[in-house]
């Protein structure tokens, strides 16, 4: 029987082409933490967002859950190489809360309970692109894995999606956060596997 | 990833004693200085490295004060480069032998 060879070029990894360079594919939802998990009481919990200017536009959990929702369907990364395929959240898109909110910020830092802090362009929280995420699978967000709420901003490494938020400072300079002060890549595209500075 | 391994899997919101820093350090200190004594700049009590809680199920190693539980110090390992902060370590004081 003759065999025909694939060749070396053009082999599909499991996960095809939705596996970014040198990640695998998960069925599990690892959980990782700088620190211990907080404990957040729902009727304490804002999300408020701060401009250059200092005004401050605030939610309470009760008018973030009122507001429109809706329920993307995502690939995750996780820069220690995990991703998992077709997560489902519920959240309010970051376009929703941004929309009335004045400000020439080009840069955002996501502030999260704890004191761990992320930054990214605040393009890349627009277009509908990022949420403030508060249901996963159905299910109200556990809290090892951000709850009462995160940010989800799926196309960047999931260190970017930060855990516990609390608020988003809007900045007209780049600020880098926890782990991008610490080594890790400002930006974060897992597709061009940013994992490092200088990568 | 490469950021240092820890020697157990510990549950996502345990931690470690600072023990564990040992290996990872060593790539970078001459001296282990999981003996030596560190100050936090948060609380400013002090004690052996040994004692801080070391949360390592992350991108890195992150090592908490015991007392106040600001962060201390962190450790992240690239294929080609250690990157150590200590900002929130105010001084380690390390034992020498004598010269």
């Amino acid at each position: 029987m003759a065999v025909i060879s694939r060749g070396f070029h053009g082999r599909r990894r499991a996960g095809g082409d939705k596996l970014p360079p040198g990640q695998y594919e998960t069925r599990d939802f690892p959980v990782l933490s700088a620190g211990p998990t907080p404990r957040i009481d729902l009727d304490s919990w804002t999300f408020t967002v701060t401009t250059e200017a200092g005004a401050a536009h605030a939610w309470s959990w009760r008018e973030m859950t009122a507001l429109p929702s809706e329920q993307p369907v995502v690939d995750l990364h996780c820069v220690t190489k995990w991703s998992k395929f077709g997560t489902r959240w519920r959240g309010v898109s970051l376009d929703l809360l941004l929309a009335d909110v004045e400000s020439a910020a080009e840069f955002a830092l996501v502030r999260s309970r704890g004191g761990y802090t992320t930054n990214l362009p605040l393009e890349d929280l627009l277009d509908g692109k990022a949420w403030i995420a508060f249901e996963y699978e159905g299910e109200e967000l556990a809290p090892q894995h951000g709850g009462p709420a995160r940010l989800l901003v799926p196309h960047l490494y999931l260190w970017k999606s930060a855990k516990w938020v609390e608020g988003i400072d809007l900045l007209l300079d780049d600020e880098p956060g926890f782990w991008e002060t610490a080594g890790y890549n400002n930006y974060g595209d897992p597709w061009r596997e940013q994992r490092y500075q200088g990568d | 990833m490469n950021a240092p391994s820890s020697p157990a899997s510990p549950a996502p919101d345990d931690y470690q004693d600072g023990n564990a820093l040992a290996g990872p350090l060593a790539e970078v200190f001459a001296v282990d200085v999981t003996a030596a004594v560190g100050t936090c700049a948060g609380c400013r009590r002090n004690g052996p490295l040994a004692r801080l809680r070391l949360y390592g199920h992350a991108p890195g190693l992150v090592a908490r004060c015991p007392d106040c539980g600001q962060v201390m110090m962190r450790l992240v390992r690239s294929p080609t480069e250690a990157w150590l902060d200590l900002h929130g370590t105010l001084s380690l004081r390390i034992a020498l032998p004598e010269v």
